[in-house]
Order: structure tokens, then sequence, then C-alpha cells
């Protein structure tokens, strides 16, 4: 590749001493209170808690044993609505809002209008980026021109002008023979192809999952068979085509199976759940909330658990927020009507915290792996609290506890899920690259 | 009540109730001056995002039996494509200030979503495939007449179930009264977790015998574009209602507008054991009762929760 995978906007290195604080970083096999030093945006000390003093240039942020301080997040799954649905999210709106929940990283997704799919736009694009983003972005450019699934984007161009990979998300490839084109042709360009999964002959007109709910509320539903059937044909192409695949916001427990299989087979795939989807089911639509209308659908409990246990097990990689903003008037219609998303950025570590960690479910140091882990899929470097790192991490009070929504949001919209949920695990501050890129607000006049 | 949105908000007691207040309506539509003032200043508001004439009508007749004022607004295809939402057309006509609006809508959970952006009173005249709640009272209110009470009656629900509100209203409604419902019709027309709801499902009318009331619902055409049977011959011969698989014992219901030589059989449709003009009759005098619970009471100040929660912002 030519250009540098990820983009971020002008930074200004930052020197901080952060005293105290609990570091947890499974990859550095750390989880214990330790002083960390960061000078000139690299991490360049790190020792036992209080043993070293700021010099006078550094900042000094005391965690007083309480704060945590985890590797910042990689999501690689969001939506930033640029170019041309602005009024949702722009680059600025949607990077602040990853910084606000901890992200350092975050992966965009071609269904902009225009669709992402001409290595113009992506130059254009990155160079926006470049510009206004505050963390780093990378971009997947369509698989195929316009989302149509009829013709292959210029691949190998856009690999040179910086594509991490491709996806029609929002969409899925329905002709099996257009994607095992697009499977033998990374043979040549390289790069992760992700998939959004749905057999549109078996989802098309529904807006929640097929069930009891869906019965009882006179919906069009949306069987889980439409998802796991596309994910199990195509862990098969990649299979046959030796080609690289990552499956997207997996939803129901078959396809959690179908991804096991094809792991079992060696074939190379990867796979991603969102917090959602970990976290709801479709008993949180009987309310009609379009904030719960969302693509795939949330599905039943034994999904959920499925997916949960998928996540233990290792047969889902990471964690994506498929992060959606839609503007209010958009949402404020009836739910057949309503498009499909939901924010997730700055609500994904706090809600996962509170639903999964702290009710025993899943460790801290298996969430902070798994809201990073999406970086190793998409080759990028994967945050490392280490001496000579540079610095990309988070500062945590998990024992705030905190209203989501009730102070408004950094993104441009607010059609989050848990908006109203009292959630605990509130992010601080956020290092990208080496740039102090977030600070809560009572925090930040703590410090000053 | 302060709206009806939803058959599942009654209670037994509360659609008895309902019921025999219609029963007492009945006797003014016998009248030779078929009105009584107990709306009288109070303005019902008809809002039809979909071609209706019965319900329409139905509620129109219902509102001026009582004296109430009525206004009705037919939100053509073209308004919506004009691009006005749901949402800033109740909220322009609320400005008129209607005691009560009737709405019906194509879409699920519309009439709740309208109870929440405005004060005045909302009845669901259907939303969508959800619910059309008073349908499912004058239905009750009808096999009363007929047959008195029906606990332990057994009701058969016949046909399109997957695309009718009406079907899941009665399930409600029925259920909640002490019948038993059995659902039958094509596998591609019963929705996947509908038995969740309490009731059997049977594709075939082998046991329709068994049956006290043979509820048949319409078979829009305009399914068979979709293909969800093969033909309307087919689906005639497998679910159509005739004076064969109607038992003399057993009594016929049928929502409308009727489908003749499709889900029913001329012949049943014109015997005495069919209830549908019946049903057509009560729909007045249900509509009556439920304009009189929601409207007739004493006037409380309605204010919309969105409302509410802005002034309490403010202070």
């Amino acid at each position: 590749m030519s250009v540098p995978p990820l983009v971020h906007g002008p930074q200004q290195p930052a020197d901080l001493l952060l005293r105290d604080v609990h570091v947890t970083d499974p990859r550095s096999m750390l989880d214990a209170r330790r002083d960390v030093s960061v000078r000139g945006g690299s991490i360049v000390q790190i020792a036992e808690a209080g043993s070293l003093d700021g010099d006078g240039e550094q900042e000094l942020i005391e965690g007083e044993g309480r704060l945590r301080l985890l590797p910042a997040f990689v999501d690689p799954h969001v939506h930033l609505r640029t170019p041309g649905q602005e009024h949702r999210e722009n680059l600025q709106t949607g990077t602040r809002a990853a910084a606000a929940g901890g992200y350092c990283a975050v992966i965009a997704m071609p269904n902009t209008d225009p669709v992402l799919d001409a290595a113009p736009l992506l130059r254009s694009l990155r160079d926006a980026a470049a510009r206004e983003a505050c963390i780093s972005v990378g971009f997947l450019p369509a698989i195929t021109r316009g989302l149509l699934g009829e013709q292959l984007t210029e691949m190998a161009e856009l690999r040179r002008e910086g594509a991490l990979g491709f996806s029609d998300d929002g969409r899925g490839v329905q002709s099996a023979g257009m994607l095992r084109k697009a499977l033998q042709y990374q043979r040549l360009c390289g790069g992760v192809l992700a998939l959004h999964e749905e057999d549109e002959t078996l989802s098309h007109g529904g807006c929640m999952n097929e069930g009891v709910v869906s019965a009882a509320l006179g919906l069009s539903g949306i069987p889980t068979v439409s998802e796991s059937t596309m994910v199990a044909r195509d862990a098969a192409l990649a299979g046959y085509e030796g080609a690289r695949v990552h499956f997207q916001h997996l939803s129901c427990a078959a396809s959690v199976d179908a991804v096991a299989e094809a792991k079992a087979r060696g074939f190379r795939v990867s796979a991603e759940v969102a917090p959602h989807h970990l976290l709801l089911t479709e008993q949180d639509v009987r309310g009609l909330d379009t904030r719960m209308k969302m693509h795939p659908p949330l599905a039943t409990e034994t999904d959920r658990q499925t997916l949960i246990a998928g996540l233990l097990a290792g047969t889902i990689d990471c964690i994506a927020t498929d992060h959606a903003p839609h503007a209010r008037d958009e949402k404020e219609v009836p739910f057949e009507q309503a498009p499909m998303g939901t924010t997730g950025l700055e609500t994904a570590f706090a809600a996962l915290y509170s639903g999964l960690v702290l009710t025993g479910v899943l460790s801290l140091s298996l969430l902070v792996q798994r809201l990073s882990d999406g970086a190793r899929l998409f080759d990028l470097p994967t945050p490392l609290i280490a001496p000579g790192a540079a610095a990309n991490m988070t500062l945590v009070d998990l024992d705030a506890v905190w209203v989501a929504g009730e102070h408004g949001w950094e993104s441009r919209s607010e059609n989050c899920c848990f908006a109203g949920q009292a959630l605990r695990g509130r992010v601080m501050l956020t290092l990208c690259d080496g740039s102090v890129v977030y600070r809560e607000r009572a925090f930040a006049m703590a410090a000053l | 009540m302060r709206h009806l949105l939803s058959i599942e908000d009654l209670d037994r007691p509360a659609i008895e109730r309902i019921v025999a207040r219609a029963m007492s309506f009945a006797e003014v539509s016998d009248r030779e001056i078929k009105k009584v003032p107990a709306l009288r200043g109070r303005m019902v508001l008809n809002l039809f995002y979909e071609a209706s004439t019965r319900t329409r009508s139905s509620f129109e007749l219902a509102a001026k039996r009582l004296s109430a004022d009525v206004v009705n607004f037919v939100a053509s295809g073209s308004s919506v494509e004009k691009g006005e939402s749901l949402k800033d057309t109740v909220l322009t006509l609320s400005a008129h200030k209607p005691d009560a609006i009737v709405l019906r809508t194509p879409w699920a959970g519309a009439a709740e979503l309208v109870s929440r952006w405005c004060p005045a009173a909302i009845v669901n005249a259907g939303d969508g495939k959800h619910e059309h709640p008073t349908q499912a009272l004058l239905d009750v209110y009808t096999l009363n007449r007929h047959l008195g009470p029906i606990d332990g009656a057994s009701i058969w629900i016949v046909g399109d179930v997957a695309h009718s509100r009406v079907a899941r209203s009665n399930i409600i409604a029925f259920q909640r009264m002490g019948a038993r419902v059995t659902l039958a019709g094509p596998p591609t027309l019963i929705p996947r977790g509908v038995q969740e709801l309490g009731c059997d499902v049977r594709y075939t009318l082998d046991e329709l015998d068994s049956a006290d009331v043979v509820y048949a619902l319409r078979m829009q055409r305009e399914r068979m574009n979709e293909t969800w049977v093969p033909s309307l011959r087919e689906y005639a011969s497998c679910y159509q209602i005739d004076g064969r698989r109607l038992h003399p014992r057993q009594v016929l219901m049928h929502p409308g507008p009727v489908n003749r030589g499709v889900e029913l059989c001329g012949e049943v449709v014109d015997s005495p054991q069919a209830l549908i003009t019946a049903q057509v009759e009560a729909g007045v005098v249900v509509r009556m009762a439920v304009l009189y619970e929601l409207l007739a009471g004493p006037r409380e100040p309605r204010v919309p929760a969105a409302t509410v929660l802005a002034e309490r912002l403010a202070t």
C-alpha cells in the first residue's frame, strides 16, 4: 500500500503523567496500579504507582488507584455518513463520538451518497478526514459499484489510495457469482472483504426479527436464516477461493454456528458482533421505539446467549458498534417507516461493562481485547500500553454512573438504543496517536 | 379510559362495560330521531391514511348520533409524497383542537405515537397489520347479542392471518372474553410465532366442525402478486367457507368487504347463519360507546406527554 491506512486531523502530541492509574492491558500482561508517563505523544515509561514525579512540563493526572487506563478501542464498523448525509453525522462529529467512547480508530462504511466506490472519492474523503477527524479513520470502499451488486469497483486502484478492504455494508452481495469474482480479485489487490449477510428474498419488506414479537405486533419479520444462510454460503465460497472474509454484525445463533464451522475447516474468516445484539432482544422492540430498529434486527434471547458464547469462545473475533446515526426527524415516524440503525460509539463500553462485565458474564480484560481486536483483523496496529508505543489509551472511571444521553451526545444524532439507561463506566480521557482527543467535561475542569 | 390504542389495554370488565353501553345505544338507532345530545359541542376528527368507506362512515355516523361535530381528513397518497410527516399533519390538525382523533394508518404503532404528540383522545381505527380494536369490540358485541356470553366457545379465524389487523385484535379480545381461538389458513399466511398468543393453528379446515363461530378473513387480491398462494382458485378450494363446510349449528362472521367466491361462497353470505350485516350495524353503536367512553366523562385537561416534559424542563 502506498499511503498510510489511517488518517486523522492535525494533533498536538501530549505530555502527560498519569499517576497511580490501574492499567489493564491483557496484551501487555498488565493489570496493576502504575504511573504512566507520556512525552511527545509516546509512552516513555511505565513504573510502580507513585514512583514518578512530573517535571512541570507534563500535565499531571491523578488516578488515585481508582481510574482505569485501558488500551483505546478500535471499531471496524461505523457509519460516518460523509459525503452526502451530513445531517446525520460528519467526520468531525462521528470521530468525536468515537473519542468520547474511548476509541482511537474507526473504519467507515461506504454506503454514503454518493457511494464510496471510486478512487477520487476515496482520495477526497481521506483529505477531508486529514483536516476534520479527531481520531484515526480508515475506509472500506464498496465491493460493487453503487452497492448494486452488479460490477466490481476498481479494487486495485482503491487499494493504492488507502482502502483497508471492501464492503457492501447495508446490503448483502446477493449474487454468489458476483461475490466469487471479488474473492478471486482479492488475490491481486488484497484487502479484507467485510460482508453484510442478508438474503433479500428472505428479508424483503421485514422490519424486525420474525418471531413471537413480530407476530404479536403485526410487523413483517426478517427470518434469522436470511443472515445465516448467506454466512454459510459465503464461508463456503471463501474456503473454495482461499479468500479472506470478515462477517459483519452477526445477529443470530445459526450464524455463529456457521462461522464456527468455517473456522473449524480452516477457512480464513472472522466475525464481529454489535453491543446491541449482545445486550438486547426482540422483546425490546415491543414498545415500537424506532431506536430499537436496526439491521440486522434484534433477535431472541437464545440468539443473544449464543452470540455471547461465540464471543467468549473466540468464534466471534471482535465487537463493532455498527454506529448508524439517523436524524431525529427520520426516526420520529411510525416504526415501519423508520430507517434502520442505532448509534453506539458513545455507549459501547459502558453498556457492555454494565450489562456483561458487572453481571459476571465477561471479564473486563476480555471486553477490552474484543473492543480493539478489530484492528488486527484489518491489518492495523493494535493499541498497546507499553514503553515506546504511541499513546492510544483511554482512561475510564468504572464507578461513574451516568444516564446515556442525559447531557446530550457528541454524535450529530441521538438515535441510541441505550438512551435513558443508567450505565456504569465513563470515559474520562482518550488519547489517539499520542494526542488527547477527548476529555470528559467535569474531568477537564479538574485537570486544569 | 383516555385513548383506545390497542385491545391489549382493555381488560374483560372494560370490554363488558363498552359492550353494555353499546347495547343501550342500540335503542337510539331505532328511534325516529336517531340522535342523543351526549357529545354536543365536541369535535371528532377522522384522519385516514388508507382508503376506508365503512370504518370511516361508521365512526362518522357514531359521532353524529352523539351530536358531536365531525371533520373528515383524508390524507391522500400525494400529501404524504409532498413530504409532510405524520407528526406535522397531526400537529397541524390538532391546532383545530379536536376532542378526539380517529386514526387509520398503514403503520403499526402510529396511533400510540400520535397520542404522544397531541392532547386529543386517540382512537385507533387500524394501524397497519397491528390492531383494529373497535372491530374486535363490535365483533364481541355481535356475538354477545346472538349467542350470549362466549365463555368456552370455539372460534375459528380462517384465512390471511398474517396481513390482518382484525385477526390480531380479535385473537386477544375473544380470548379475553373466555373463548378458545383457532387460526386456520395457508402456512404462508400464518405468521411464525403466532401460537404464543395462546391460540391453536391448523392448516386445513378438516376440524372446522368443532367450531361454534367461523370468522372468515378477507383474502386480498393484491396478495396474489406476492405469490403467497399459488392461485385464488386453489385458495378457494382449500379455505373457502361454503354450504358444505359450514355446519348449520355454526354462525359466520366476516369483517368486510366480502370477496364472494374467494373466502366465502355466496350461499353462506346470504344464509341466516351469516352475522355480517349485524356486524356492520354493531359498528355504529359500539363506536358510539367508545366515543362516549372517551369524551363524555368530566373534561380533564388533556396535555400531551411531550408538553409536560417540555414544561418540566423549562422550570
